[in-house]
């Protein structure tokens, strides 16, 4: 036998529940006074730098039916590319700028809104740089594990050519799975769960 | 930027892969909601990016005084929530058994007769005027974090004919980096509803189940006041950045 390694196992990760917004966004499901708003539901101020857009994102099930009781949050780089982190080691990002959000499924709808910032270009390990993105990270009931994504955006399709990562996508029709689609100033995301048109999640 | 008033530089390595065969599968078909929220398609797997590494903070200007203690943070003046009064107490570590400081933790349970304050729970049991069921910490210099509450019962649930969660508290954590971020549940030491649950059952590994039970800890009572039970919750840990602090090209 050798020396132990002595390593512990990642707690195991169980589903959020239909009932998440109570810890998460007990202002939006009527508990009201115990925090003063929800955390992450604003991402920008009057002096954040960069172009104001709305992302527009549903979730939808194996039979295309919206997710109502999803839970969705956002990472993303500031208008210079630079996280908000104290692991960003390149500078230091724009102190309006958080860079992180959250906000449940409409409840009718499943309709779930983002007003942010379009993000700068972060480079992959290598120095190359990634196309826009954001981080997306979704929960609801039925999801044991958070799923996590990335929302390219339509109008970049330069940068999306030679992003790192949408080039190892080997089934190249899979990728659009993963562009939001531009109009006027609101971005259309789509996230499929399952089925043919089944949105690529990462392991990372 | 290092942490203020740290000299430790931020740890920078990538985070150990997740052991998917540890954490529930996304498809658990006695858990009848995962069947058609699973996706069928394999994972894209790839090494962190700076989109992992990274992270939001959290300070601790923005805890309230009564943040932690769901005992009172939805009570009326002078009264409090009516249940088993429980601290629930532990630390955040990493896979490498460091304690993870300064990460926000979110919790939120059922009152004591396993009724959630919302409004798709149509449970018969009441609801109770001075509990909301939802508290925060961010966790000190050791990874330690500590709230008080009621401990929460057991409910039904429309998934088998007679299908009963065990009494537990919901965990959302964030670590340093986003690929740290994790939601699971507490169980509670002994209870018998745990191994008959579909969504602990969603867990293959007997051992990845015990690690989500917290344990009674006597020595954590407050006589007279509150029953305690310790809960550590771990993250994924990171790679020591012996040889790669300096990716080419960055």
């Amino acid at each position: 036998m050798a020396q132990s390694l002595d390593q512990l196992k990642e707690s195991a990760s169980q589903t959020a529940g239909p009932y998440v917004h109570i810890g998460l966004t007990p202002n939006f499901c009527g508990i009201g006074g115990v925090y003063q708003s929800d955390l992450g539901s604003t991402m920008v101020n009057s002096e954040t730098k960069g172009e104001r857009i709305e992302l527009r994102i549903r979730v939808l099930d194996g039979t295309g039916t919206p997710l109502k009781d999803a839970l969705i949050e956002i990472w993303q780089a500031d208008a210079g590319g630079l996280y908000n982190s104290p692991a960003e080691l390149r500078g230091a990002a724009d102190p309006n700028f958080q860079g992180w959000g959250r906000q449940p499924t409409d409840m009718e709808t499943g309709v779930c809104l983002f007003q942010t910032i379009k993000p700068g270009r972060v480079p992959f390990r290598d120095g190359r740089l990634m196309a826009p993105h954001i981080t997306l990270w979704i929960v609801a009931r039925g999801i044991n594990v958070g799923l996590h994504t990335r929302l390219y955006f339509s109008d970049e399709e330069k940068a999306n050519a030679e992003d790192p990562i949408l080039a190892r996508i080997e089934h190249r029709l899979r990728v659009p799975t993963l562009i939001a689609e531009r109009q006027g100033d609101t971005y259309l995301f789509d996230v499929h769960l399952q089925g043919e048109k089944e949105t690529v999640f990462f392991d990372s | 930027m290092a942490e203020p008033g740290s000299n430790r530089a931020p740890e920078t390595g990538a985070f150990f892969q997740r052991d998917r065969q540890w954490h529930p599968a996304a498809f658990t078909p006695n858990y009848k909601s995962s069947v058609l929220r699973s996706p069928q398609k394999a994972l894209l797997s790839f090494d962190n990016t700076l989109s992992e590494l990274t992270g939001p903070v959290f300070g601790h200007a923005m805890l309230g005084e009564l943040d932690n203690d769901l005992i009172h943070n939805f009570a009326r003046a002078g009264e409090s929530a009516i249940g088993e009064r429980i601290i629930v107490h532990g630390r955040v570590l990493d896979e490498r058994g460091k304690g993870v400081p300064g990460v926000l933790l979110e919790f939120w349970q059922a009152n004591a007769g396993g009724r959630y304050r919302h409004k798709k729970d149509g449970y018969l049991a009441p609801l109770d005027p001075n509990f909301g069921g939802c508290g925060r910490a961010i966790t000190g210099e050791d990874g330690d974090y500590a709230f008080r509450t009621v401990r929460p019962g057991p409910y039904p649930w429309p998934n088998g004919p007679n299908d009963w969660r065990p009494a537990h508290i919901h965990f959302s954590v964030f670590g340093h980096g986003f690929a740290q971020r994790l939601i699971t549940q507490m169980y509670f030491e002994g209870d018998p509803l745990i191994w008959r649950c579909p969504i602990v059952g969603g867990i293959s590994n007997k051992a990845a189940v015990e690690a989500l039970i917290a344990a009674l800890d006597m020595q954590a009572t407050i006589p007279m006041d509150a029953l305690a039970y310790r809960f550590d919750i771990v993250l994924r840990g990171r790679r020591s950045t012996l040889f790669e602090n300096r990716p080419e090209g960055n």
